[in-house]
């Protein structure tokens, strides 16, 4: 009888050491990157063009060319995902079609990020012409994190009671009317979250736009939707593999601005989706 | 007046309900697109290098030889992914049991956020902590002349592959009734039997799904084992040694072909393949997920 138990307390510590290993390695990476990359951080680290073959001065052509990219994403992400998100659960039936949409979705979730990129370039770049540019880049990382934005818009309009939709049916509105003015306002905060994860994933990707927007240096900054940028990943990319003797601060500084953009948008999405919950118990 | 008004409504709603249809099957078309414009630009490569060739090649030389062998990277792709799914299965889903079955509210509370977090942070980003850390460590610890090995890149992948492995595993286990957990108790098993012998069993399709979509995500992982693999396309089986990946290669070689070229035709090609391997892979694993939804 002892020993079922003593079984039992030394399986639960195994586990337990292995959940603490993996909440330490997580910890760890983030801790080690502050701590490296911290001291490298500087006003003029993050307002100055890279200069001397990008081994001196900052890397604000990079910071901005992400920026550019997930507001471009988004734009094109956003309005598309939540519809398709209205449509799977406003409007359509419990049929075939409605499977193959939902198993399309999933799939579309695991397609390697790489493939989008050789997409984009297939596609945008050459197909429809819009050359290496922040369109191209743009529209590549949208259909990166359109199952993102669909499946969490999707979770965030089933939340909504249908005690709703029937009060507003029952005053003569329509769907369409009762999708927008009632459904909708109440389901932003899922929305809002699911977006903002979106950005944060589409801000770290680098495969995508290696092959449809990014340069390897362009301190000047873009003019049109048509322009190439540089993006904070593939600049990482380059100071770590592509330019021989690259300064270890600037590699450090540039990995820890490039984590602090996506943390940043990941703590935002959490607080929103705390803050929605925490009014729904009220 | 009044008529003419109400029809115009009502063309109004056909185009709205159109326009989200089309936005509802939005997720198909990108999917038809992607498989599209993979073939239109492999095709070139198809019609005109033989087949066998390049199916069973041996050798991926495309710029001095132009020898484009599958093999070498299919290998590549494999070693470092089941490499690193071996390493992440026994802790993903450990962490998941700890998180589902054993650890208080507010552990759980404070784990899972934690495991989101790791999800977000770029791939590029874990290869550069790779390459400054794990790389020099398998250099200094087995005496290499080099760290950018298969085994760097399979420590790397495991590490990325544990969030999808812990959320999943963590729903199928959450998944199961309670009353399932009763009846065992009631039938004087103690808490960890009730895990092992009732839950974990009536799991395992919900796990075993998790670990095939954490290899999915191993496979077409690039960045990272772009930057710490080695990118050598010779056929190793020793995890000591360079690999180079289906998903490196591309990556890598693109940026150096002639577009519209048989390189460029090369890249797709590969890229088709590994597309309809990570497509397989998620409808298997869809199949398992389905299974534990039935409780």
């Amino acid at each position: 009888m002892k020993s079922r138990y003593l079984k039992q307390n030394i399986w639960y510590s195994i586990l337990l050491l292995l959940s603490i290993i993996v909440i330490s390695f997580v910890f760890g990476i983030i801790i080690y990157l502050f701590i490296k990359g911290g001291p490298a951080l500087s006003w003029e680290f993050i307002s100055q063009k890279p200069s001397a073959g990008m081994r001196e001065g900052g890397i604000l052509p990079a910071i901005l060319g992400t920026l550019y990219l997930i507001i471009g994403t988004v734009i094109i992400a956003l309005p598309v995902g939540v519809f398709s998100a209205i449509y799977l659960n406003e409007y359509a039936r419990k049929n075939r079609l409605t499977r193959i949409i939902r198993l399309s979705i999933i799939n579309m979730s695991g397609v390697p990020s790489v493939v989008f990129g050789l997409f984009g370039l297939g596609f945008f770049v050459m197909f429809l012409k819009f050359g290496k540019s922040i369109l191209s880049g743009c529209l590549t990382l949208g259909f990166l994190i359109l199952p993102i934005i669909i499946t969490a818009s999707e979770e965030a309009l089933k939340s909504v009671p249908d005690t709703y939709r029937n009060a507003s049916f029952a005053l003569g509105a329509n769907k369409w009317q009762t999708v927008v003015r009632v459904v909708l306002p109440q389901a932003l905060p899922g929305i809002i979250t699911g977006s903002v994860i979106g950005i944060g994933r589409a801000a770290g990707e680098t495969a995508p736009i290696i092959f449809t927007v990014v340069a390897f240096s362009q301190p000047n900054l873009p003019n049109s939707i048509f322009s190439q940028v540089m993006a904070l990943p593939y600049h990482l990319y380059v100071l770590a593999t592509q330019l021989p003797n690259a300064p270890e601060d600037k590699q450090w500084g540039t990995a820890l601005v490039l984590l602090i953009i996506v943390l940043f948008f990941t703590v935002i999405g959490a607080a929103i989706r705390a803050r929605a919950r925490m009014r729904r118990r009220e | 007046m009044k008529k003419l008004r109400l029809k115009l409504k009502g063309v109004k709603n056909f185009l709205i309900g159109k326009f989200i249809f089309i936005n509802g099957i939005i997720s198909i078309i990108i999917l038809g697109l992607i498989l599209t414009f993979l073939v239109y630009n492999s095709i070139r490569f198809f019609s005109s290098y033989p087949f066998f060739d390049f199916i069973f090649g041996t050798r991926w030389s495309p710029t001095v030889t132009e020898k484009f062998g599958f093999v070498p990277l299919l290998v590549g792709s494999l070693e470092i992914a089941f490499g690193g799914i071996l390493i992440a299965i026994p802790l993903g889903v450990g962490v998941a049991i700890y998180i589902g079955e054993l650890a208080p509210r507010y552990i759980r509370e404070f784990f899972k956020p934690i495991i989101e977090v790791l999800a977000t942070i770029p791939s590029v980003v874990i290869g550069f902590i790779g390459l400054k850390t794990i790389v020099p460590l398998i250099k200094n610890v087995f005496n290499l002349s080099i760290g950018l090995t298969a085994l760097a890149g399979s420590l790397a992948l495991a590490f990325m592959s544990l969030p999808t492995i812990i959320s999943i595993s963590e729903d199928a286990i959450n998944a199961v009734p309670v009353r399932f957990r009763h009846a065992s108790i009631a039938l004087g098993a103690t808490k960890w039997e009730t895990t092992t012998r009732t839950v974990f069993p009536a799991a395992s399709s919900g796990i075993v799904a998790a670990v095939m979509l954490g290899l999915g995500r191993v496979v077409g992982e690039t960045m990272t084992v772009l930057m710490i693999t080695g990118n050598s396309p010779r056929i190793v089986f020793s995890w000591l040694q360079p690999v180079r990946t289906i998903t490196a290669t591309i990556a890598a070689e693109m940026g150096e072909t002639v577009q519209g070229g048989l390189h460029y035709s090369a890249l797709f090609a590969i890229g088709l393949i590994l597309f309809i391997m990570t497509f397989l892979i998620n409808l298997v694993a869809d199949r398992y997920v389905a299974k534990i939804r039935n409780y």
